[in-house]
C-alpha cells in the first residue's frame, strides 16, 4: 500500500497557537446517547461508542441489534433521532460530504456495479472522491494485487466468485485512501479460505495505521481481530472491552459440551459441584474454573461424547445475550 | 420506512458530473444498440407515417406533413427517452443494482446523483433528437440551418421530463407501476399535445389544458425551428420547461432522499 502517511487536510487542524495535534488525540468516532427510531419504533436506544484511532473496534449483536443502523448513522447516511455523534471530531450527519471522504465502507451486500469490469469499477467509484486520472491508475494496481486481483482487471464482475466480490469491494473501499475503515458483515458467506484472506488483509490495514470498525455476528473474527468491542442487543449496549477481558469476566475458562448427556451424568456433575451447568437443546454446557474433577468424571463414561475448549467469545455473547433464536 | 422529510434545498455542484460520467461510461459498452435504436424508430416513424400518411395528407398548418410531423417526434422523442431514462433505468441503479447506495457512502449526495441523473437524461434526449433531425434532413424535411437551435432545446426538453420521470422511480414500489404513469400521462401528451395534428384543432377546452403541459412548449418551440420560422413566444415556452425541470429536481431530490436516506 501506498501513501500511508498522506496528511488529510482536515485531520491535521490545530488549536490556534498551542501547536499540538488536536486531531490526532481525538477519537476517530464517538456516540453519545445515540438514538435511532423508524416511525416511533427505537431501533438504537442511546448507545455511547469510543473508538480510537488506529484500533480495531467490533460492533457485535444478534440480527436486529441495531448494528447496521449504527453504522448507517456513522456514515451519514442515516439522519439520528437523538444524541450526539462525531466522526474525526466533527458532526454527522451535517459533515457528511467532507467526513466520508476519508472513510472507506464495506457494506454487507455487495454493491459493485454491474456495468463495469473490475478495474473500472475501482476507476469509477474512484471518480466519486474527485481522484485525478493518474492518481487512480497507480492507486487501481496497487489495490488489485492487495486483494490478490491483479491478473482480474478486465474481468466482467458478474462472472467473479462471492469471495473475490468481496475482495474488490474491499479494495473499492480502499480507493481514496481512507483513514477509517467500516466493514458490515465482511465475511458472512464466504467459504473458510476467503475468510482467512479478508482476515489477513484486515490485520494489514490495521498495521498499516487504519481504524478499522467491524459489525459480526462471528464471535471467533471478533476475537482475532477486535482491540475492543461492544455487543449490542436489542438497540442497547450491553457490555463493552476487549475480547480477552471480557471472556475472562463473564464465562468460566474451561467449558465442556456434553453431547446427549442423561439424567445420570447430569446429578453426577451437580454433585462435583466444580461446574455451572446449562442445558441447550440437546448439548449439556459445563463452565468450570478447574478443568481436573469434571474432566475425570466424563473420561470415566466410556461411551459419553464430549468436547472440552477453552471458553471463548461465543460463549460470553451467549450468555448475554440469551439463547433465544432471533428472527 | 422512517416519515423522515428532508426538505432542504437541494445544491447541483461539481460531484454530478462524476455520475454523469458514470452513465457515458456504461452507454460507451452499448453504443451500437442505442444509437440503431437512436436511428431506426424515428425512421420508422418517418417513412410510416410521415411519407405513408403524408401523401394523403399533404401540407398541415402550411407545412409538409414530414416536416411538420419530424418537428413533433423530436420533441416527443426527447420526451420519451428521458422518461424512459428516468424511469427504468434509475429505478434499476436505485432499487435492485444499488448503485445509489454504493455512490453515497463517497462525498456524492442525493443532490449529486439526481443532478448527473438529470443531465445524462437530458444527454440521451439530444442524442435521440439529434438522431431524428440527422433522419428529417436526410428525408428532405429541414431546409435551414436554424434547425439546428432545436438540438440544445431537445437538451431543456429532456431536463424537463427527468424529473418527474426519477421522482416516479422514486415513488415505485416495482417496474409495474410505470405502466401507470405512461398511460395516463405520457400517452396523451403524445396524443394531444401537437405532435401530429396543429393543438387548434381541439375543442377549446382541451386547447386550454394542453397549455399546462411540457409538450405542447417543447413542440411550440422546435417545430418552427425545424421549419425555419420564427418562434411565437419563446420565453413562455422556455419558462414552463424550466419550470418543470426545477421543480422536478426538488420533487426527486426530496423523493430520493426519504427513499434512501432513512
Amino acid at each position: 500500500m501506498q501513501s500511508l502517511s498522506r496528511s488529510h487536510p482536515r485531520g491535521r487542524q490545530r488549536t490556534g497557537g498551542v501547536g499540538f495535534d488536536v486531531a490526532e488525540d481525538l477519537p476517530v468516532v464517538r456516540a453519545r446517547g445515540l438514538t435511532k427510531q423508524y416511525d416511533g419504533v427505537a431501533v438504537v436506544r442511546g448507545i455511547d461508542l469510543c473508538v480510537e484511532r488506529g484500533q480495531c473496534f467490533g460492533l457485535l449483536g444478534p440480527n436486529g441489534a441495531g448494528k447496521t443502523t449504527t453504522i448507517k448513522m456513522i456514515l451519514g447516511q442515516s439522519p439520528l433521532s437523538g444524541g450526539d455523534l462525531r466522526v474525526f471530531g466533527q458532526r454527522m450527519p451535517a459533515h457528511g460530504r467532507t467526513l466520508r471522504a476519508r472513510i472507506g465502507v464495506v457494506p454487507q451486500l455487495d454493491n459493485l456495479d454491474p456495468d463495469f469490469t473490475v478495474a473500472e469499477n475501482l476507476r469509477v467509484y474512484g471518480s466519486f472522491f474527485g481522484l485525478a486520472e493518474a492518481v487512480l491508475t497507480q492507486r487501481i494496481h496497487t489495490l488489485l494485487a492487495f486483494v490478490g486481483l491483479a491478473d482480474r482487471g478486465h474481468t466482467k464482475i458478474t462472472s467473479l466468485s462471492g469471495g473475490m466480490m468481496r475482495r474488490l469491494t474491499i479494495a473499492r473501499a480502499l480507493v481514496n485512501d481512507p483513514e477509517l475503515l467500516v466493514f458490515d458483515e465482511p465475511t458472512t458467506g464466504l467459504d473458510p479460505q476467503a475468510r482467512h484472506m479478508i482476515w489477513a488483509r484486515l490485520r494489514d490495514l490495521k498495521a498499516q495505521g487504519k481504524t478499522l470498525l467491524l459489525t459480526t455476528h462471528y464471535m471467533e473474527e471478533a476475537e482475532r481481530l477486535c482491540d475492543n468491542l461492544v455487543i449490542m442487543d436489542a438497540g442497547r449496549v450491553l457490555t463493552e472491552g476487549p475480547p480477552l477481558r471480557l471472556i475472562k469476566q463473564f464465562v468460566e475458562p474451561h467449558v465442556f459440551e456434553v453431547y446427549a448427556a442423561t439424567e445420570e451424568i447430569k446429578s453426577a456433575l451437580g454433585g462435583l459441584g466444580a461446574c455451572r451447568t446449562e442445558q441447550v437443546d440437546n448439548t449439556l454446557y459445563c463452565y468450570a474454573r478447574e478443568p481436573g474433577a469434571v474432566n475425570e468424571l466424563l473420561r470415566s463414561r466410556s461411551a459419553l461424547r464430549f468436547l472440552h475448549r477453552p471458553a471463548d467469545l461465543e460463549d460470553v455473547f451467549l450468555r448475554i445475550t440469551g439463547r433465544d433464536l432471533r428472527e | 420506512m422512517n416519515s423522515h422529510w428532508d426538505l432542504r434545498l437541494p445544491y447541483v455542484r461539481r460531484a454530478a458530473l462524476a455520475v454523469w460520467r458514470r452513465n457515458v461510461l456504461v452507454w460507451r459498452k452499448l453504443i451500437g444498440p442505442s444509437l440503431l435504436i437512436n436511428f431506426g424508430e424515428p425512421l420508422l416513424y418517418l417513412l410510416g407515417l410521415g411519407l405513408g400518411l403524408g401523401s394523403f395528407v399533404g401540407q398541415m398548418s402550411g407545412l409538409p406533413y414530414l416536416t411538420f410531423l419530424a418537428s413533433g417526434i423530436v420533441a416527443s422523442s426527447a420526451m420519451n427517452t428521458a422518461t424512459f431514462e428516468g424511469m427504468y433505468s434509475v429505478y434499476t441503479r436505485m432499487v435492485p443494482q444499488r448503485t445509489y447506495e454504493s455512490m453515497l457512502a463517497t462525498p456524492i449526495d442525493v443532490d449529486d446523483i439526481i443532478a448527473g441523473e438529470m443531465l445524462w437524461c437530458a444527454t440521451k434526449s439530444t442524442i435521440s433528437g439529434s438522431a431524428i433531425l440527422l433522419v428529417a434532413a436526410l428525408l428532405g424535411a429541414v431546409h435551414n440551418s436554424a434547425a439546428i437551435l432545436a438540438i440544445p432545446v431537445t437538451f431543456l426538453v429532456g431536463l424537463c421530463f427527468a424529473g418527474p420521470a426519477i421522482a416516479m422511480s422514486a415513488f415505485s414500489k416495482s417496474y409495474d407501476f410505470f405502466n401507470y404513469y405512461f398511460t395516463l400521462i405520457i400517452t396523451p401528451m403524445f396524443i394531444l399535445c401537437g405532435v401530429f395534428y396543429p393543438i387548434q384543432t381541439l375543442p377549446q377546452a382541451l386547447q386550454a389544458a394542453v397549455q399546462f403541459l411540457p409538450l405542447t412548449h417543447a413542440v411550440a418551440l422546435i417545430r418552427p425551428l425545424v421549419a425555419g420560422q420564427t418562434v411565437a413566444t419563446p420565453l413562455v415556452h422556455l419558462s414552463v420547461l424550466a419550470g418543470y425541470a426545477g421543480l422536478g429536481y426538488y420533487l426527486s431530490v426530496v423523493l430520493v432522499r426519504r427513499r434512501l436516506i432513512v
